[in-house]
């Protein structure tokens, strides 16, 4: 029964996701891709946080990473997916070698080590004109085509970042029910006796924190493309809060937590538009009226009522 | 027999104390060691020091006749060295059988095959037969933290025994656990040593439990081996009598 709903509810979100650019301006297409693409990002910073329980402000810096190598080089004539796969592996690399010392430190030790590299990171982008631009950024970012099928238009991009966001969340669900999720879990909830199990704690905490850095710079290497020009200013310290954001209040640790809060994070702001002047308030009330209700975020919520209705329905069984 | 662990002139201090004081002592193969000792004698430094959950001041450590002093204790453990904890420590969130192949998944295979290969990493068969073993056979798919306290205890044993370990060092298994439950624990014990010649050394407040169990006892008392023998040696033997009466 429960299988059956949600596979139900999944085959309509599903429809929705397909069938929305249809009813959507060119603009409210452009934000749904938003959405797919910070979805990726919230589902790296979720394997690291969520899965291993590390917490981190460096994603912004992963994604615009991603977003940098990606724009560098296909302004440069090369084609779109050296600049995908190279900034996915760079992330990987470069997160690999940020959580060799950083992950020395736990915690809100953690929070500051990686807020100082996203502040590093941030000052390349802005001060390394020969590189990055500077200020200026990088513009007129192609986008590919697929088998001769221009990605141009922005529903076919559109489609473009959907499909990758099922390729990411189908290896992640096969990742966190390998025996490395089983082991990240472990790490998370008694690292103490996950290193007497034989469990290589540090090596497992540095590949979760690596893949989620690995699935930032898939999200960057997407985000510039789709917004076609790149300047430092959206990889500050703001945009890694705003994904703590994204995974804290879909849920961390849970496996649709990122989709959901990326909804809130990208999608609710512009449905609250309306409110005008408004809007950041009204934003601000609601997630802080969700944190104090639930901490455990909304899929928390959700798993706190289910299992009071159930635990209050009558058993056939003692 | 041959050694399966030997201990020599291990010592720990923390600044000015010295909780572990030059001990020194072998296990055979095949051999259930209790250490017993009253509160703060030094006995669960001991331990975290052969674990490399500690870095001993001094002393060195042996498995098999090789120097694993100050190995990290993951590394340890896929030697075939075990452990429970004094306070249970299992992962509530996983279920019974996902704890026990947790246990013995980093015993086999490669990083990458255990990424890419089978999620049960091939061990849903021995965590079954595992439940098995310690009567838990009914409640493989539960959470873990569902368990009442007795089961977790024998849920943590079992993970300890999973991977099939030489030798595995038991924190106070009895504490907590109800007189049923007791005799079931030291029963399973005492058939796991039989049956696949694994050897123990045991830390217990609990006498009758050790003196059941054991072969041989060790009598831990400020960090030294004050005395040690079979079990009807050591109960007669009037220094063990002194450190636990304090007169």
């Amino acid at each position: 029964m429960r299988r059956l709903l949600a596979a139900v509810a999944l085959a309509l979100i599903a429809a929705f996701l397909l069938a929305a650019p249809f009813a959507f301006k060119p603009y409210g297409v452009f934000i749904l891709g938003m959405w797919a693409v910070m979805s990726i990002a919230a589902i790296g910073l979720n394997l690291t946080l969520g899965y291993a329980g590390q917490i981190s402000l460096a994603q912004a810096a992963f994604v615009g990473i991603g977003a940098y190598v990606t724009a560098y080089l296909t302004t440069h004539g090369w084609p779109f997916w050296s600049g995908y796969v190279l900034a996915a592996l760079a992330c990987f690399a470069i997160g690999w070698l940020l959580g060799y010392p950083a992950l020395r430190v736990q915690h809100h030790y953690l929070a500051f080590v990686t807020l100082a590299f996203t502040t590093l990171v941030y000052l390349v982008f802005r001060n390394e004109e020969w590189l990055t631009g500077g200020i200026y950024g990088i513009s007129n970012i192609p986008r590919p085509s697929v088998l001769g099928l221009s990605m141009e238009p922005p529903r076919a991009f559109y489609y473009f970042c959907l499909a990758h966001l099922v390729l990411v969340s189908l290896a992640t669900w096969w990742l966190i029910r390998s025996p490395w999720g089983r082991a990240f879990v472990a790490v998370r909830e008694n690292p103490l006796r996950a290193l007497s199990l034989g469990v290589d704690t540090r090596r497992y905490t540095l590949l979760a924190f690596a893949l989620g850095a690995g699935l930032g710079g898939i999200a960057g290497a997407l985000y510039a493309p789709l917004v076609q020009y790149i300047d430092p200013s959206p990889f500050a310290l703001g945009l890694s809060l705003n994904l703590l954001l994204m995974v804290v209040v879909g849920g961390s640790g849970y496996f649709f937590g990122p989709y959901l809060g990326a909804v809130v994070a990208v999608l609710l702001p512009e449905w609250l538009r309306f409110t005008q002047g408004y809007y950041l308030m009204a934003y601000a009330v609601l997630v802080v009226f969700l944190m104090a209700v639930s901490p455990a975020g909304l899929l928390g919520l959700a798993d706190r009522l289910l299992r009071a209705r159930r635990a209050a329905a009558p058993r056939a069984t003692p | 027999m041959s050694a399966v662990l030997e201990v020599h002139g291990l010592a720990k201090r923390f600044g000015g104390i010295v909780a572990v004081d030059g001990v020194s002592f072998d296990v055979r193969a095949g051999e259930i060691l209790g250490i017993i000792g009253p509160n703060g004698s030094g006995k669960s430094t001991l331990f975290n020091c052969i674990l490399g959950q500690l870095k001993p001041t001094a002393g060195d450590v042996r498995i098999d006749g090789r120097a694993v002093t100050g190995m990290r204790p993951c590394d340890l453990n896929r030697l075939g060295v075990s452990r429970t904890f004094q306070l249970l420590q299992i992962f509530p969130q996983l279920s019974v059988r996902e704890n026990l192949i947790l246990a013995g998944q980093e015993h086999q295979g490669t990083l990458l095959s255990r990424l890419l290969g089978r999620r049960d990493a091939g061990l849903s068969q021995r965590a079954d037969e595992m439940l098995g073993f310690f009567r838990l056979a009914e409640l493989g798919d539960e959470r873990a933290g569902g368990l009442s306290y007795g089961q977790q205890k024998l849920l943590d044993a079992a993970m300890a025994f999973m991977a099939g370990p030489r030798l595995v060092l038991l924190d106070e298994p009895a504490g907590g656990v109800n007189l049923t439950m007791l005799a079931g624990l030291r029963d399973r014990l005492k058939a796991i040593n039989a049956e696949r010649g694994a050897t123990f050394v045991v830390i217990e407040h609990n006498m009758e439990f050790v003196m059941a169990l054991c072969h041989r006892i060790l009598v831990l008392a400020e960090g030294r081996i004050i005395a040690q023998g079979d079990p009807a040696e050591v109960r007669r033997d009037p220094r063990v009598v002194e450190a636990y009466l304090g007169q």
